[in-house]
């Protein structure tokens, strides 16, 4: 918690804001197809995809037509990625001869990546061929960060419109997502990470000559342009084991700063999105502040646990004080480079969004500090959250918070002129419920069944109950459920002796995760779009300003303490106890 | 066929091509044509012999077969037993778990056996997230100065601006940690005793 801390924590927040300024703007207009000048460069290649694949622009689906082709083309994509990782022996571009990847982890890293969450089984290096890196899951990561976005201008047209059956054509929403905001980004922004050390290379492994005579060899590979959609795209699978701590994934502090920039540069650009849209900038600015609230309430934890280090690391004689000259705290699972500060920064952005990438072991943070993330995740990821699943996710809220307070008042809740009736209380309820399930019960299974407690790590030594054992259970299904990624990864969630049981239930967490909600989503979409906009009036409630803010993170906290405190509780919390004693 | 069908069929069929082709290979072929040395790994080579790349630690961690080293973090990597590539990982011990105390504990002790008195820098004695942290502290190399300059009959002030030549601040002064870079540091040594004989010819792949 040094100067350094709090100067590069502003510095960020401050480059947040002057990235999703401009960014915003440009995606209300790209998805108005209003964006003239990029038009003029790529409009070709829209209208031809629209050619090729017969779909009319200008004609617009319902909710339901919507979530139907959303459904199509996820599961369409996912039988792709599964088919290439299946076939990466007989594909080219597999410089170490590596084999199909078995069954079951196929299933499950198909799933993972189809549904945003790149929660990954496997080391990389070791694993994945150039082609399944580059071609499955390059490309999916585009996707599932395409389909976010479109969900949450659905959302957000839902809420603009006047009495209209249709909230947009998901096609037409998807191409532009891509050709216009995704792809040329992402193009730039990975010749930049190639500029910091970064690889971006056909060639296989490079080997050397230890000074000591020793050969080594590390895996090379197509990183640079699939760590740009990962970040981008709040995906975060990692293209080596260790993600976005292995020194060719993200080599200096300052690719990191880009980093971090770059997984909550949509979200929170889509905060403008959403004032624009609905012609309310106040309502995006109380959005995007109650966003940065609980951002800076994370980070700041975080950074304090860790910067403490542990008793443990005390007692066995390691210098834990920081200074100019060392970094100090509980360095176990960080990166020099990064030292406390950049790595919790980052742990609360990935966890906040449901990108997952990291740049410090989690599993090894102190208990509290290591709650935080987990915490983050539980929330349902609305801290600035993933690319368009944090922006409608926060809406849901947005929605409770405001039925919360027409409760409170005795008034009918209403929100920017749309009445919220019991259906969209119905969804909203749902979208809040599922995950909770999911997470709750998924771990419950976990700890309770001997294929469980295989995958756990951090044992007690006597194989009797142990707080971390929980906690390594309990962050797999929120980050599963969750579509984060991220993991306490000490948990080996897959294994030649064990190939089902992790690989199946995480998919199943990811997939309740990410589709349920979708709908329930898309459903308040419709709904609010059908309801005729009435004008704001005295009475209507206000989503702006600072007793809004309030209301939302109140809103959004109460609910995930009430439903994760026991759980966490029995976890980090006792884990935290005995540490201190 | 269906209409939506059709459309997800060929949409896939294009944004596949897009992103998992053409995106990919143009960005192979402008990171080669314009940053070829970073987008290959940063081979440093010495003499004809590729040594390692600049960002990829290497383990000099045994205390008895690198007295006259700097040694760096301990590290959690392992080979791949099929493709005998490393495997990057971190040790992902909770910080209650034995096996932290123990190895933190060991480390210590094998540092005081090489003569340390002072304060033991933490990252001189925990695993990194990566297994692959080029990295120590400034305090970390500090502390290993009397040592390497008594193995190698150098003197410390000497030593103490080579390790100055290997080390980087935190970058525009808040982002990241002052670093030592451990490998150029240690072909640094190894260059400085062959000065007088050959010129060293440390260059960038």
């Amino acid at each position: 918690m040094n100067a350094r801390f709090w100067v590069l924590t502003a510095a960020y927040f401050a480059s947040l804001v002057a990235i999703a300024i401009p960014l915003g703007h440009f995606m209300t207009r790209v998805f108005a197809g209003e964006n003239r000048a990029s038009r003029r460069a790529l409009g070709w290649l829209e209208r031809g995809v629209y050619r090729v694949a017969r779909v009319e622009a200008t004609e617009e689906q319902t909710w339901t037509a919507y979530a139907g082709s959303i459904l199509l083309f996820s599961l369409g994509t996912q039988l792709v990625t599964y088919a290439i990782l299946r076939l990466q022996r007989a594909l080219p571009f597999n410089p170490t001869h590596l084999g199909a990847v078995p069954p079951w982890l196929a299933f499950n890293t198909a799933t993972s990546f189809t549904t945003n969450t790149d929660w990954q089984s496997y080391g990389g290096e070791a694993t994945m061929s150039y082609a399944s890196q580059a071609v499955a899951l390059t490309s999916q990561n585009f996707f599932s960060a395409g389909v976010g976005v479109c969900v949450a201008i659905a959302l957000i047209r839902g809420v603009a419109r006047s009495e209209s059956p249709t909230i947009g054509n998901f096609w037409v929403d998807l191409v532009r997502v891509h050709l216009y905001v995704l792809l040329p980004i992402s193009a730039l922004y990975a010749l930049f990470l190639v500029s910091q050390g970064v690889i971006q290379t056909w060639q296989g492994p490079l080997a050397w000559t230890a000074l000591d005579g020793a050969h080594s060899s590390i895996l090379r590979g197509p990183v640079a342009s699939q760590e740009a959609i990962k970040m981008l795209g709040t995906n975060g699978g990692g293209y080596f084991n260790a993600n976005s701590a292995h020194p060719w994934e993200n080599p200096t502090p300052l690719s990191d700063f880009v980093q971090m920039l770059s997984i909550w540069s949509i979200p929170a650009a889509l905060c403008v999105t959403l004032g624009e849209m609905l012609h309310s900038r106040g309502h995006g600015r109380a959005v995007f502040g109650a966003m940065a609230l609980l951002g800076v309430l994370g980070v700041v934890a975080i950074a304090y646990f860790e910067s403490r280090g542990t008793p443990v690391l005390a007692r066995a004689g390691a210098d834990l004080l920081a200074s100019g000259q060392q970094p100090g705290g509980n360095m176990e699972g960080k990166e020099l480079r990064f030292g406390i500060a950049d790595s919790a920064l980052f742990a609360a952005i990935t966890t906040g969004a449901s990108c997952g990438a990291v740049t410090s072991m989690h599993d090894s943070f102190t208990p509290l500090g290591g709650l935080v993330p987990m915490f983050d995740i539980q929330l349902g990821e609305v801290v600035f959250g993933g690319a368009g699943a944090g922006m409608y996710g926060m809406l849901v809220y947005v929605v409770l918070a405001v039925f919360l307070a027409g409760l409170m008042v005795g008034r009918t809740p209403e929100y920017l002129g749309k009445k919220i009736d019991s259906r969209d209380v119905r969804f909203a309820a749902l979208y809040v419920l599922i995950p909770a399930f999911s997470i709750l019960i998924f771990s419950a299974l976990g700890v309770a069944t001997a294929a469980g407690r295989a995958g756990i790590l951090n044992a007690a030594p006597d194989g009797g109950p142990s707080p971390h054992g929980l906690s390594e259970v309990l962050y797999a299904y929120s980050s599963g459920t969750g579509n984060n990624g991220s993991a306490f990864a000490g948990l080996t969630a897959y294994s030649p002796e064990h190939p089902i049981f992790w690989s199946l239930t995480l998919a199943i967490a990811m997939f309740v995760g990410r589709f349920p909600l979708i709908i329930a989503a898309l459903a308040i979409a419709g709904n609010m779009a059908k309801k005729r906009r009435v004008p704001l009036g005295p009475g209507s409630f206000p989503v702006e300003g600072g007793l809004f803010v309030g209301l939302l993170v109140g809103t959004v906290v109460i609910v995930g303490a009430l439903t994760f405190f026991p759980a966490l509780a029995m976890g980090p919390i006792v884990e935290h106890v005995i540490l201190q004693r | 066929m269906s209409n939506a069908l059709r459309s997800s069929l060929s949409i896939t069929a294009i944004l596949l091509i897009l992103c998992g082709g053409i995106y990919p290979a143009v960005v192979t072929v402008a990171a080669q044509l314009l940053l070829p040395a970073e987008a290959n790994g940063g081979a440093l080579v010495e003499q004809g012999v590729v040594r390692g790349a600049k960002l990829i630690g290497q383990t000099f961690d045994d205390p008895t077969q690198w007295p006259a080293y700097f040694w760096g973090r301990p590290s959690a990597a392992s080979v791949d037993a099929a493709t005998s590539v490393l495997v990057s990982s971190g040790s992902n011990y909770g910080p209650l778990n034995p096996a932290l105390r123990e190895e933190v504990s060991a480390r210590v002790k094998a540092l005081r056996d090489s003569g340390v008195t002072g304060p033991i820098p933490v990252d001189l004695v925990t695993k990194s997230a990566s297994g692959l942290d080029p990295h120590i502290s400034p305090a970390a190399a500090e502390i290993q100065i009397p040592r390497v300059a008594k193995a190698r009959g150098l003197s410390e002030p000497e030593l103490r601006s080579l390790v100055a030549a290997n080390t980087e601040g935190p970058t525009l002064g808040f982002l990241g940690e002052a670093r030592v870079n451990v490998l150029t540091l240690n072909l640094a040594l190894d260059a400085h005793k062959r000065v007088g004989h050959a010129a060293p010819t440390t260059s960038t792949r």
